[in-house]
């Protein structure tokens, strides 16, 4: 496995934003079929990562190398990334008024993997049976973009879209967020259907360790003010839920 | 009468002979266009640039209208000539407008079409370009294309004459339904409503008469297309509907003009009588050029239980003043205004609506959305009354802006007048602008910026374009994402 190249290589990031640095030389290997999460508190440094591998205008790269499959990303518009296989789970999804699921996930899926795959029956079974697993109504496609969605069913939606774009690379923040037990467990469903045994990867961001319990990522890693500072196995998350972040800071 | 064959060039346009672009330019009217989009004029009769009474009485005979109407024309000329302009709405840019530089009549065509086929080869060039052959076979029940001043084209098909149902062009329904036009014309619009009003029934020509028979239900969608295909031509189409008692019927127009170098104005009105337990709705999108001063009035009249609707779309132009209006008359009539305006450079769009409730147990809904970008400028412009002996009303307005740059400008002046105390009255407003996260957003799902602007600014239209007829509001969303290109960076 060793000399693979990975499908998510991040060397030395450094990044920011309005000036200030947030993310202070982060290293990430995540190879293909491998589930990662990071957890830490608020303003570790979290979603700038995942909005930095997205590669949100607003966040400066200040130096550091992201790749995908070998290929830089830093280089590529937000919707090139897309279409080059990354995908993010917003923490929070904005809302667009007038703009209908279904139309929505129809051209996303044309954008990200082409229009052929947005054509016909094999788009319209996909849609069913994963709006299905995902336990989302039918009437859920007329609706408009996240406008008026409860916290819930934003966080299935994502998911939902997941599915769909079949990423080579997702980036899930904090998706459990605001879910009930059932809800996790759906999602989680939802997550490794979509990697385990293919060639894909994710990274899940989280504060909590049921999400993890229901995915059992390979790594899970500690983010503490913009730096990686433990990587361990499922037992970590479990460890940090019972004792807090403050024990790692002391190492 | 010695009007058949008379060229443009007339002594008006040779007294500005310092100015040899305006020459030229009238030269060409004539002559065939060696670029852009115009087709070739092909006018047989054409007036001098310039109003008069002798202008107003010769349209009149040329048309071999009857008496009372040559009068209306004269008197609405004179209501025109008195009347100063608005003060209000964009008078600046209504200053602009140079009555002595417009034609006030041109007729391109000898006679009315009945069939497709009789229509002359480069007429049906300019509407092929526009699809109205194809539109046709998709929703049309009947067609009038106004080309220029007059309807060359008019089909009606067998099922809607069956019924019962008229609908011909304007010229042609005073003509053969001389009662009928008259009984209902100005009613709904006096000429002494306002300066535009006056301006239209002096010089009107073309538009549509349609009278659906009590009880009929027009089912398809009634469409008819205006273009402005003459420089300096003003087109001043006047509609009018009467839907008989308990009838029902969808009249659509569209209309675009091609880019032109000097000023157009384009002056209709649009009267809708609304009998007892009637329903009328009356969608139009208008895409004018920049140089268009588009100044419309339309109005209805709903009767007891009768409902009048408006779709307007409005794009385009270079001043749009257009307030879709509604007299509620008879007890539980209802009104609906559903507008959408977009406004680029230059471009100011001045729309809202007009709702009067004199009758109890009358209700109303507008909702105006208007889209301002690089510099352009939306306002609404809107008026509720209820009158003091009209009980129980219901009333909501929503008027929502979304602003695209921080050059460009949306303003709301709404008026509600409630004279009686047993109204409900709704309003909301908000003005919007498109937020970094919300690209973000359908940018990571693999959408270009100028496409993720276009699904914003489609969505943000979709409460209006989900009211259109499908055709129509493909086009709408091509046309906005069309319009989105190039606005990046």
């Amino acid at each position: 496995m060793g000399s693979q190249t990975p499908l998510l290589n991040i060397e030395k990031l450094h990044a920011g934003i309005d000036g200030v640095e947030i993310l202070k030389g982060i290293d990430l290997k995540i190879n293909e079929g491998e589930i990662h999460a990071i957890m830490g508190r608020n303003g570790s440094g979290k979603t700038t990562t995942a909005n930095v591998v997205m590669g949100h205008p607003d966040y400066e790269v200040d130096s550091g190398k992201v790749t995908l499959s070998g290929t830089d990303l830093l280089n590529l518009e937000p919707w090139e990334r897309a279409r080059s296989g990354v995908f993010l789970s917003f923490q929070y999804p904005q809302s667009v008024p007038g703009l209908q699921v279904g139309n929505f996930l129809r051209k996303s899926v044309s954008s990200v993997l082409g229009e052929d795959f947005a054509k016909g029956s094999e788009f319209r079974d996909k849609l069913k049976s994963s709006i299905e697993e995902l336990g989302i109504p039918r009437s859920f496609l007329s609706r408009y973009v996240n406008d008026g969605f409860s916290g819930g069913e934003k966080k299935r939606f994502e998911i939902l879209q997941l599915m769909l774009l079949r990423p080579k690379l997702a980036i899930l923040d904090e998706t459990d967020s605001g879910l009930d037990i059932d809800g996790i467990k759906t999602v989680a469903a939802g997550i490794k259907a979509s990697i385990k045994g293919t060639t894909s990867g994710a990274l899940i961001i989280t504060h909590y360790s049921r999400i993890l319990e229901h995915v059992k990522p390979d790594k899970v890693h500690v983010l503490i003010g913009g730096e990686i500072v433990a990587t361990g196995g499922y037992e970590l998350a479990i460890e940090l839920e019972e004792k807090g972040y403050d024990w790692l800071k002391n190492k | 009468m010695n009007l058949k064959k008379r060229v443009t060039i007339g002594s008006k346009i040779n007294n500005l002979g310092d100015n040899m672009a305006i020459n030229e330019e009238a030269r060409d009217a004539v002559g065939d266009y060696k670029a852009g989009w115009h087709d070739p004029e092909n006018s047989t009769i054409r007036f001098d640039f310039g109003l008069s009474e002798k202008v107003v009485r010769d349209i009149s005979a040329l048309k071999e209208e009857p008496e009372w109407m040559t009068e209306y024309r004269v008197k609405a000329y004179n209501q025109f000539k008195d009347r100063p302009m608005p003060s209000w709405g964009n008078s600046e840019v209504l200053q602009e407008i140079d009555f002595e530089k417009i034609c006030y009549y041109l007729r391109s065509s000898d006679s009315t079409e009945k069939d497709w086929e009789d229509v002359p080869d480069d007429i049906r060039n300019t509407f092929d370009r526009l699809g109205i052959p194809e539109a046709e076979q998709k929703w049309l029940s009947g067609v009038t294309a106004q080309y220029e001043s007059e309807a060359v084209y008019h089909s009606i098909r067998e099922d809607l004459e069956s019924q019962g149902v008229i609908f011909l062009d304007m010229d042609s329904g005073l003509k053969s339904y001389p009662e009928l036009v008259k009984k209902w014309f100005c009613s709904v619009v006096p000429y002494t409503d306002n300066k535009f009003a006056a301006l239209n029934t002096a010089v009107w020509s073309g538009g549509s008469f349609i009278y659906v028979p009590k009880g009929v239900t027009v089912e398809m969608p009634v469409q008819a297309y205006f273009r402005i295909n003459a420089k300096n031509m003003g087109q001043f189409e006047r509609t009018l509907i009467i839907a008989d008692e308990g009838s029902s019927i969808h009249y659509v127009e569209g209309c675009t003009a091609p880019t032109y170098s000097t000023d157009s104005l384009h002056s209709a009105v649009v009267e809708l009588v609304a009998l007892p337990g009637s329903h009328i709705r009356y969608s139009t999108i208008q895409n004018w050029s920049a140089n268009v001063y588009n100044l419309v009035t339309k109005r209805g009249i709903a009767h007891e239980n009768a409902t009048i609707e408006w779709v307007d779309g409005n794009i385009g132009s270079k001043l749009t003043m257009k307030y879709p209006a509604v007299i509620l008359k008879g007890e539980g009539a209802h009104a609906e205004v559903i507008s959408v305006a977009y406004s680029g450079k230059g471009q100011h769009q001045d729309a809202g609506a007009k709702i009067h409730h004199l009758a109890s147990n009358t209700t109303s809904k507008i909702l105006s959305k208007s889209i301002s970008k690089n510099g352009g400028r939306g306002s609404y412009r809107g008026l509720v009354k209820v009158s003091p002996k009209a009980e129980n009303c219901k009333l909501n307005v929503v008027c929502d802006a979304l602003i695209l740059d921080e050059d460009s400008r949306s303003d709301t002046y709404p008026t509600m007048e409630v004279s009686n105390p047993s109204a409900r009255c709704e309003h909301e407003a908000s003005v919007s602008k498109v937020s970094d996260d919300q690209i973000f957003y359908l940018m990571s799902r693999g959408h270009s910026e100028e496409e993720a602007l276009a699904m914003i600014v489609n969505g943000f239209f979709e409460p209006f374009t989900k009211e259109l007829p499908m055709e129509y509001a493909v086009e709408l969303n091509q046309l906005m994402a069309l319009e989105m290109e190039g606005s990046i960076g």
